[in-house]
Order: C-alpha cells, then structure tokens, then sequence
C-alpha cells in the first residue's frame, strides 16, 4: 500500500519505496536509534523503505502522507496533543515503538504520584516559566488510534524488522503477547527466579526480548511490559512471601511501565519521591 | 575384556541380560555411544541446577550433587556420596528433541521463470537430518512421557491430521505410515532407576516409575547403598546388548537384582507427592467446582507448566519473511514454535479466546492432561515427574488441585 504522493516534490521519481515516518515525544531516542541499529539489515530496509522523516538520520524531510509512522515517546505538552493528532492524520499505518509511546515512560511515575508539577518545575529549572507540560504523562493511544504497539525499552531491533517485513509481505507481524517464561522455556534456561533468589518479573511481562535478561542470570524487569492476562497481584503475593519488601516491590513494578495496565493498579506503594534510597 | 551376558546365560529373572559394572565405566559407555556417531545428551550441572545437556564424558555428570524441589522453589546441594544420578530429574525433560521450541515445516520461495505461471511459487520440505542422538539417564517418568509425547504427535487413522476432507471424504486416510517423530530419531535410550525422587515427585501412583518400564534399550540402576558404587545394566534390545557388551563387568547374580529392587522399594516409598487415580475423573464432574476461580486467581498464565511438562506438545505457526539472508522477501518459511493452552491466542476464534478467563485456561489444561487424554490417546497425558509443580513460581501444586476439585465440599474460594 503506497500512500498518495501528490504534492511532496522531494521525492524522486520513479522512486516506489515504502514511505517511513519515525516521530519523537517525551522519550530518550533509544527506540527509533534501534532503526540505525539494524546495521547488517539497514541497506536491505532502505531498498524497501524511504526514510521520509527521521532526523536522528537525516534534516532532509517531507511532508508526507506516510505509508508507515513509527512513533516514539509519550504525550507530556499541550503541543505534543495538537503534533500526534496531526501525524495521526498523515500516516496510513501508525506504529508506537517503546514503553514511553505504549505506556507513558518512566516520566509516567507522575501520574502514580501527588506531585505539584508546578512546583517541582520551579524547583528544577532556572527559567521555569519557559517550561510547559501537562500534569501526566500518557500513552499515544491515549490520545490517537494506534495500529500496533510495539513493546520494550528500548525496543527489540528483531521486533523491529520483523514489522517492516511483514508490512512489505502483507502479512500479520509474529509478536508474541505471552510470557518472557516462554522464551526462557524456549531457550532452556534455568529460572533465575525458582532456581534463584532474584525477583523476576518475568511470568508477567510480555515476551518479544528473547529473554535477554534471565539469560545472563538477572530477573527480568519488566521492560516490555504487562504480557496479556498478566496476574501481577499473584506474583507480588509470591515476592512478599519470599521477603521482598514493598519498597523494593514499588521500585520493581514501577519503571519504563509503571503506568501500564496490570502494573500501575498493583497493591504496593506508590512511588515516593521523598522516601529514602535503597 | 569386555563381559558380555546374553540371554541364554542371564542368572536375572526374565530374558534381559544384566552385568554388574562399576561407576568407572559410565565413562566407557559414553564413548561407544559417541563412536557410534551420536549426540549424547545427559544430565549435567549448569547455572545452578542439573540440566539436561550435551555430555562428552562422564566427568560431566553431576558427580555428588543433587536436587531439592518444593513447590515453586528448586535448589542444588551436595551429597555426601559420590552419586552421578542421586537427583530427582533435570530441569526439563527430553521434549525439545521430538517437539523442538521451533521447527522449519516448508519453505516457499518466489518463482522467476521457469515455473508454471499460475503458481509462481516453489514449495518446499524444510531440510531435516536430525542428529543421531543418544539420550542418558532417562527417568522412568521422562521414559514413560517419550511414549506418550511421541503418540501426540504421531499421525493417527483418522485424526484431523490425516483425514482427507472435501472430494476425499470416504478415502482411506494414511495411517502411521512415518510413525512418530521418536522413530525418525531412533535415540538410543540409556534410563536409570530413580534413588533419590523429590518432593514434587509422584510417578509411583501414576505407574510409570520409579524404575523404567519399557522403551529403552539400558536401563542403569545405581547401586549405592552402602556396597560397592556399581552399575546394574539390563540391556532390553539387540543395540542395547551390544553396547552393554563393550562394558567391562561381571553377570549380575540374584543378590545384585536384589539390592536394585530394594533401592526401587525405597524410592517408590520417598515419593513426595502421590495423585489418587480416583480424582482426576471427579474433578471433571465438578466443571463449576469454586476451586477453579481459586486457582485461576493465583495462576500467573505464565505458561512454564506446559513448558516443562514432557508430554504439553501444542504449537503454533508463524509465517516468516526477513530482509536478508534466508528467509528473504523472496522466500518464506513457515515455523512450528511451541505454544501453551495458558495464552489467549490459543483458543481464539474471530479474534477472541473461547477460554476467555486463567481459570477457564487451567481448567482445560489440567482436565486436557488428566483426564481426555485417556480419550484421546488411551493414556494419562501426566507421568508424575512433579516439574509442573516446580517451576510454577507461584508453586501451584496439581496434585493439591486435583484432590481439592475431587470434594465438592472442601477447597472453597476464599
């Protein structure tokens, strides 16, 4: 599907590549660097995809309509509300790359929090009336129809190509919504959380690293989000049991997806800025 | 010089041949099964656990260590004997060798000229030469669940599998004609008598243990009760006769048969856990018993019973396309990975699960493997090898479940 071009004078002719749009929000970039990271795949992509809006690439830029928008980061200006709307508006198929775009980001701990957002931005920098945000940090399918989200912080560059390919083959993408204990299983690794001491937020979070974490023997913490049907409140029964306090269960549940369904609504603490360090 | 028993001779009860070897010429027995040009995978220590790997000699074996399972909890510790089996089972069975977590079916690649032009694509078995495999220090449970795994997998008369539909209705469908994955791979199969069964353990009620029934072709059982640290080695086929042949010993006598089944006395007594055959058939009258919402509340669908269970085989496909290499946009394959019953893709239909809730999803699994199974395949789905129960981390224990959905009027919700 090649969306109508009429109007964008930079392209070439002739030119019948799949138009690319990748976006920036309140986010570290570390999603859409995962494009420049497809290092061995990049001049096989960029056969099939034009790079019609990436500035971590290129300042060369078009107008669009895209054919695919890869959007990265979260919803935090008043300004951010009017742009992804209007991306929205541009691009035939809307992909969200990363925790920020799918989940708020870490900067969503806001939202979990009584903080003065005024305040703190007096409190943080010396011109804060140059500052403007909104009181929380959303999701872009909060805001905007997503067509596909995809999981991580940052992103898996294996997920990545894996949606692009399937986009040019016109098929469904293969991303798993079960468990990072299916590719550990998979893998044949042994649990770090069974066969070890180490809090492991494996069992609810959804698959699609290849277990990157357990596989170097650390608990996996949760970078990809809640897996479908995440039972967090059984898994945290299961960590107080083992002696992990709610301090340690608030910093463990509340990172890149804290304010992602099946995390943000556990019974732990809520994030306290003012509580002392670990 | 190698001692060879044949049947003829064999002092044992029955027709197998046994020889007494010591514990020094496991090492001789992983050797032959290497010069035959096979894999050999056995258990062996790793990453804090006993797994079941690739072993090029017996130092590799987990030589004094065992294993301590509990619901959701497992741990490694150190015997005070020199043991190479004094372990329950490693962290997962065989399964991968027959139902491998991904396996290329076909390929599919683009035709450019040549073909025929209403079907510009070639189709293609996937490549398949399966390593020879020698598989050592087979529980009888891991035994029993090779059987079991490979009859689900294997095309039967008029499975949905085999069965001609559309204008071949009424054909006679092909019946076993390839057998199951376990005949194309013809491991040789060294199964050792349980000593040391654990505390997730149950094959004793469930029949299949804890000394081998059949399927292997040696069977060891390690005598270490306080005589000499030897082997008994019954060979049950022609290439187990064979290789028992090259180990150094002497024809086992009565008194040694009678150490093994003291030792098998002893470790059907340790089991952990039993599971009352009654039960299984109760708990699936009781399809609205409240226990059902109570586990599904503490279940975390994670997948990892169905996972480590020797027996789970379900799968699903995925089409796979890439950028370079192969598969290409040119050429397509289409992978069988595994799958679990516990996901929600499992059951969907019209893009929404039949089994919508985790207690609907344990209950299909939990009647799937102790109960239709029978129907389906004329046997329990469940060989009591207890890893459901250890490596659930949440430690949900089946036979605790089944005995609770067996009475109606205990294990209530809270």
């Amino acid at each position: 599907m090649t969306a109508d071009r009429s109007g964008d004078g930079e392209v070439p002719a002739g030119d019948d590549r799949v138009s690319l749009a990748v976006w920036k929000f309140a986010s570290c970039d570390g999603c859409q660097l995962t494009l420049l990271d497809c290092e061995d795949e990049l001049l096989a992509v960029a056969d099939r995809f034009r790079f019609a809006h990436f500035l971590e690439a290129s300042s060369a830029v078009d107008d669009g309509p895209f054919d695919v928008s890869l959007v990265e980061g979260s919803i935090t200006t008043a300004d951010d509300v009017s742009r992804i709307h209007d991306i929205r508006e541009r691009s035939a198929v809307l992909v969200t790359i990363g925790a920020c775009a799918n989940a708020g980001g870490v900067q969503a701990l806001r939202n979990l929090a009584d903080v003065d957002v005024d305040e703190l931005r007096s409190i943080v920098y010396p011109s804060p009336e140059l500052i403007s945000t909104l009181a929380s940090s959303t999701p872009i399918a909060d805001h905007v129809e997503v067509d596909l989200e995809l999981p991580g912080c940052p992103i898996d560059r294996n997920q990545l190509l894996e949606v692009l390919a399937a986009f040019l083959a016109g098929r469904a993408p293969n991303l798993p919504t079960t468990s990072v204990c299916v590719e550990c299983k998979a893998r044949d690794l042994v649990c770090v959380a069974v066969a070890g001491a180490e809090p492991c937020l494996g069992p609810v979070t959804r698959s699609g690293c290849g277990a990157l974490c357990p596989s170097v023997g650390r608990g996996c913490y949760g970078c990809f989000g809640p897996a479908e049907a995440a039972n967090t409140s059984s898994l945290v029964e299961r960590l107080r049991g083992d002696g992990v306090d709610d301090g340690r269960l608030t910093r463990l549940l509340h990172t890149f997806n804290a304010w992602a369904p099946g995390f943000r609504d556990q019974p732990v603490a809520v994030a306290d800025p003012t509580r002392s360090g670990r | 010089m190698p001692s060879t028993s044949s049947p003829g001779d064999d002092p044992a009860p029955g027709d197998r041949a046994s020889t007494i070897v010591p514990a020094s010429e496991l090492d001789r027995l992983i050797q032959v099964l290497r010069r035959q040009g096979r894999t050999v995978i056995g258990p062996t220590l790793g990453d804090g656990a006993i797994v079941n790997d690739i072993v090029e000699s017996a130092d590799e074996l987990p030589w004094g260590w065992t294993d301590e399972q509990a619901p959701g909890r497992y741990r490694v510790g150190r015997l005070p004997t020199s043991e190479a089996f004094g372990f329950a089972n490693p962290t997962q069975s065989f399964k991968r060798h027959l139902h491998p977590p991904r396996t290329v079916l076909f390929a599919a690649s683009r035709d450019h000229g040549g073909g025929s032009a209403e079907v510009p694509v070639t189709i293609a078995a996937a490549e398949s030469a399966p390593p020879a495999l020698a598989l050592v220090g087979v529980r009888s449970c891991d035994l029993a669940a090779l059987a079991r795994l490979d009859a689900a997998l294997t095309p039967r008369t008029g499975s949905r599998a085999t069965r001609s539909w559309g204008d071949g209705a009424g054909a006679t469908p092909t019946a076993n004609v390839d057998g199951g994955p376990l005949r194309a791979l013809e491991p040789f199969v060294v199964a050792v008598s349980c000593s040391r069964p654990g505390q997730t353990c149950f094959c004793a009620s469930m029949g299949t243990g804890p000394t081998p029934g059949t399927g292997y072709d040696l069977a060891l059982t390690e005598l270490v009760d306080g005589g000499p640290h030897e082997f008994l080695v019954e060979a049950a086929t022609d290439a187990g006769r064979a290789v028992a042949a090259e180990l150094l010993g002497r024809p086992a006598g009565a008194v040694d048969h009678g150490r093994a089944a003291a030792m098998a006395d002893r470790a059907a007594a340790a089991m952990g856990r039993r599971l009352d055959p009654d039960d299984p058939p109760a708990a699936g009258r009781h399809l609205d018993h409240p226990r059902w919402r109570d586990v599904g509340d503490r279940c975390l669908a994670c997948a990892n019973c169905t996972l480590v269970c020797p027996t789970c085989f379900c799968g699903a496909t995925e089409d796979v396309t890439g950028f370079d290499g192969e598969p290409d946009l040119e050429r397509t394959e289409r992978h069988l990975v595994w799958d679990s019953c516990f996901g929600s893709s499992f059951s969907a239909l019209n893009g929404n699960p039949v089994r919508a809730s985790t207690a609907d999803r344990y209950r299909h699994w939990l009647l799937h493997k102790l109960v239709t199974w029978h129907d389906q395949f004329g046997t329990s789905g469940c060989v009591g090898c207890g890893r459901c129960i250890t490596w659930c981390p949440v430690g949900i224990d089946l036979t605790e479940e089944v005995a609770a959905l067996a009475r109606p009027t205990t294990g209530v919700a809270s």
